[in-house]
């Protein structure tokens, strides 16, 4: 069975085109791409099997790779596991995805990085690959075996959500990292001056009566980091950059020629400290959101590329986990299946193009995690988007596949929506 | 009563205003009198059930309240919720739950986080009055503070107050720096930067970290309890060193109008934050005033909010 997608508007962030053309898939593989493939007096009437969609006035793109996210199994399988999290995101979009190592047990064995594998099969709607942790029960301490994880399909190494504290410890993760050309993410937060805090320090949380994490944390530990990666000449990624500080430490670092990538996710770009309000919990992230001063450095720092990528962040908890005090309750909020329309806003107030949006969503971050993902280039896996970027709609918590609902962005009102998603040229959103 | 007093619960001095705040203040004062009577019981809330709901050890608010509640009338229960329990949350949430089933007028709520009344008062039907939540607010004794205050002073607009001591993690020095804002004093407060939260200047307050200038012209110098375990290297060195640089005695007390007054909302750490000589000065110190407007101040804002919820009901 071939598959056509007949006059969409297909965003190549590669080639870095957006036209209107035909995309055809053979096997499983983008076969062709072109004004009429089909000709149009063979339309109304096309060959036996050739499954023609219409993709006229919506966007057809790579499907999008989502670096970050975490996935609560093995361990917490009442707050997501990797089948719900799987539906999420095919209806998101994204047909790639890293999961943080955060499970119990953390993933820091091969054995677990080939349970994510096999499970991600079994539910068969997206790729899933693992990053390992950088120390046994990321612990900070000892380095795990980062070679056999790498031969079970780890695409990276993180003890993320936590930092690497020990300069020591890290210095030698980097360094035997290389010996695999493997790449080191480290959550961008120095813990002890983020111990304790829930919220970023300022006037808000003051008022609120909150204890507070600097922004000076997240620019001290980047900059630690970039000084370890220029010792050792590691490959090193970091994010969440949340802080105009930490940005302009990586744009002097690109500067510089240092081998570093960035990422940010959505509630950075979308969200500050205000969202908070009367202490909703489903606003409390780790890094914290920020001031609106920080926020638009995030904008800058994706419009002139000093941000690579924009992963989902997403972070699963239950209601037990979110009906808490402040304080008391979990770090994190689901993203996978508000990815896009959050990123279109910044297509829509014109701070992006749709291609770079779409570079940022799929073809950077696979390059970064060196997949042969986030292309529509013919011979490529059709992994495949579509989506109409002017549709409004409301977000709605009561739609999520996601198991957990922690969402902030109930009810927001936004632009843009998934209609369709396929991986290896086969539809896994909507489910048939 | 005129005014009208326009909220459903008094959970934060932030978001009030000036006529709220005279209109509590106005009521408790007519209690004074009636409280230092022989006969002190009144009516207003028979048949109404107060209940006292604590998550946080307290013996003077919780009597405060308990006072409070039965001069008027009330039927007061103490309810004292060990906050050790591993699920707090689901402890406060379910209490709420259980106690809204019950039909209760007024929750008191005291909680050792910040934010645990509001969470709380989202999920009941009954008008609910923070008694204290972590770090956040205290409104009841910024009222309390007022009329002593307005008593002594005859007016709040126009003096000039320090709040001296741990302002990080106060509750009381937050709601009363929005007390005192809202009715147009001018706020200090006097601390080493450890125990000050960040962008404080922000809430109209003007920071000074020593003594002898932040006293400089005050009208009253209230002082705040530091816990010793903050004071054992983690936020302050030494109490020795915090007595000689931040502790309030005599000579300190001199840099303030020679008709200044002094302040503590207990339990006071005698010969740590304050001088225990001047503690006990009656001329000076208005810290067992403090304690008897409390009861008066309660009274108020639990017949007030009780009054509130019966003419929106009427309506």
């Amino acid at each position: 069975m071939r598959l056509l997608f007949r006059a969409g508007r297909v965003i190549d962030p590669t080639a870095a085109t957006d036209r209107v053309e035909d995309l055809l898939v053979e096997h499983g593989v983008i076969a062709d791409r072109g004004v009429d493939l089909l000709p149009r007096d063979l339309l109304g009437n096309p060959p036996a099997d050739v499954e023609v969609i219409d993709a006229r006035g919506l966007c057809l793109a790579p499907g999008l790779v989502d670096m970050r996210a975490q996935l609560r199994e093995p361990g917490e399988e009442h707050k997501e596991t990797i089948a719900s999290a799987s539906a999420a995101a095919a209806a998101g979009g994204i047909t790639t995805l890293a999961c943080l190592p955060n499970t119990e047990p953390v993933i820091d064995e091969p054995w677990l990085i080939e349970f994510v594998a096999r499970r991600a099969s079994e539910a068969g709607r997206v790729r899933i690959h693992a990053y390992g942790a950088i120390t046994r029960g990321r612990a900070g301490q000892h380095l795990t075996e980062m070679g056999l994880m790498t031969a079970a399909g780890a695409v990276g190494f993180t003890d993320s959500p936590r930092n690497v504290a020990d300069g020591g410890v890290l210095r030698r993760a980097f360094g035997y990292a290389r010996t695999f050309d493997q790449l080191i993410l480290n959550h961008p937060e120095e813990p002890a001056l983020a111990a304790g805090g829930a919220m970023t320090e300022g006037e808000i949380a003051t008022r609120l009566g909150l204890p507070g994490i600097p922004a000076a944390a997240e620019v001290i530990a980047i900059e630690r980091d970039l000084r370890l990666v220029e010792l050792t000449n590691g490959r090193y990624h970091a994010g969440p950059l949340t802080t105009a500080a930490a940005i302009e430490a990586v744009r002097a670092a690109k500067r510089r020629g240092l081998p570093v990538t960035a990422d940010t996710a959505p509630h950075y770009f979308a969200l500050n400290e205000t969202a908070i309000g009367d202490y909703r919990t489903f606003t409390k992230v780790s890094p914290p959101l920020r001031s609106e001063w920080d926020r638009r450095a995030v904008v800058d720092g994706l419009r002139d590329g000093t941000i690579d990528a924009i992963a989902s962040d997403h972070a699963p908890h239950d209601q037990e986990s979110k009906r808490l005090p402040f304080r008391q309750a979990e770090f994190g909020m689901i993203g996978l299946e508000t990815l896009l329309p959050l990123g279109l806003e910044l297509v829509h107030n014109g701070f992006l193009t749709l291609v770079e949006l779409i570079a940022k969503l799929s073809a950077n971050p696979a390059a970064i995690l060196r997949r042969p993902a986030g292309t529509v280039a013919k011979g490529a896996a059709a992994d495949l988007v579509l989506f109409d970027a002017a549709k409004p709609w409301r977000i709605d918590e009561k739609a999520f596949l996601s198991k957990s609902k922690n969402s902030p962005f109930d009810g927001r009102p936004v632009q843009g929506r998934v209609i369709g998603t396929w991986l290896g040229g086969s539809r896994v959103y909507p489910s048939r | 009563m005129s005014a009208v007093f326009a909220h459903r619960h008094l959970l934060a001095i932030e978001g009030m205003g000036p006529d709220d705040v005279n209109l509590l203040l106005d009521a408790a004062e007519a209690y004074v009198e009636v409280n230092r009577g022989a006969i002190k019981k009144g009516a207003s809330l028979r048949g109404r059930t107060v209940i006292n709901l604590f998550f946080e050890n307290s013996t003077r608010t919780r009597t405060s309240f308990e006072l409070a509640g039965k001069r008027l009338g009330a039927d007061v229960i103490n309810m004292a919720v060990a906050s050790s329990s591993i699920k707090k949350g689901e402890t406060l949430i379910d209490t709420a739950m259980t106690l809204n089933a019950m039909h209760v007028d007024v929750l008191v709520v005291r909680h050792p986080e910040s934010g645990a009344v509001h969470l709380l008062a989202e999920k009941v039907n009954c008008a609910v009055i923070n008694g204290g939540d972590g770090t956040h607010e205290h409104p009841t004794q910024a009222l309390l503070d007022a009329l002593t205050i307005r008593r002594r002073k005859g007016r709040l607009g126009g003096l000039t107050v320090a709040i001296c001591g741990d302002v990080a993690h106060s509750r009381v020095a937050r709601s009363n720096i929005h007390l005192l804002n809202i009715m147009g004093a001018r706020v200090r407060v006097v601390a080493p930067p450890t125990l000050l939260p960040a962008d404080l200047d922000r809430m109209g307050v003007e920071v000074f970290h020593d003594m002898a200038r932040g006293l400089d012209g005050c009208d009253i110098v209230m002082m705040l309890r530091l816990q010793t375990e903050r004071m054992q290297g983690a936020l302050v060195p030494s109490t020795r060193e915090y007595f000689h640089f931040f502790g309030l005695d005599r000579a300190k007390l001199a840099a303030a109008k020679p008709d200044a007054l002094v302040m503590h909302p207990g339990p006071m750490n005698r010969g740590i934050e304050i001088d225990s000589d001047l503690a006990d000065d009656i001329d000076r110190s208005l810290i067992r005033e403090q304690v008897e407007m409390g009861v008066a101040v309660r009274m108020a804002c639990l017949e007030t909010l009780v009054e509130h919820r019966q003419t929106l009901r009427n309506d």
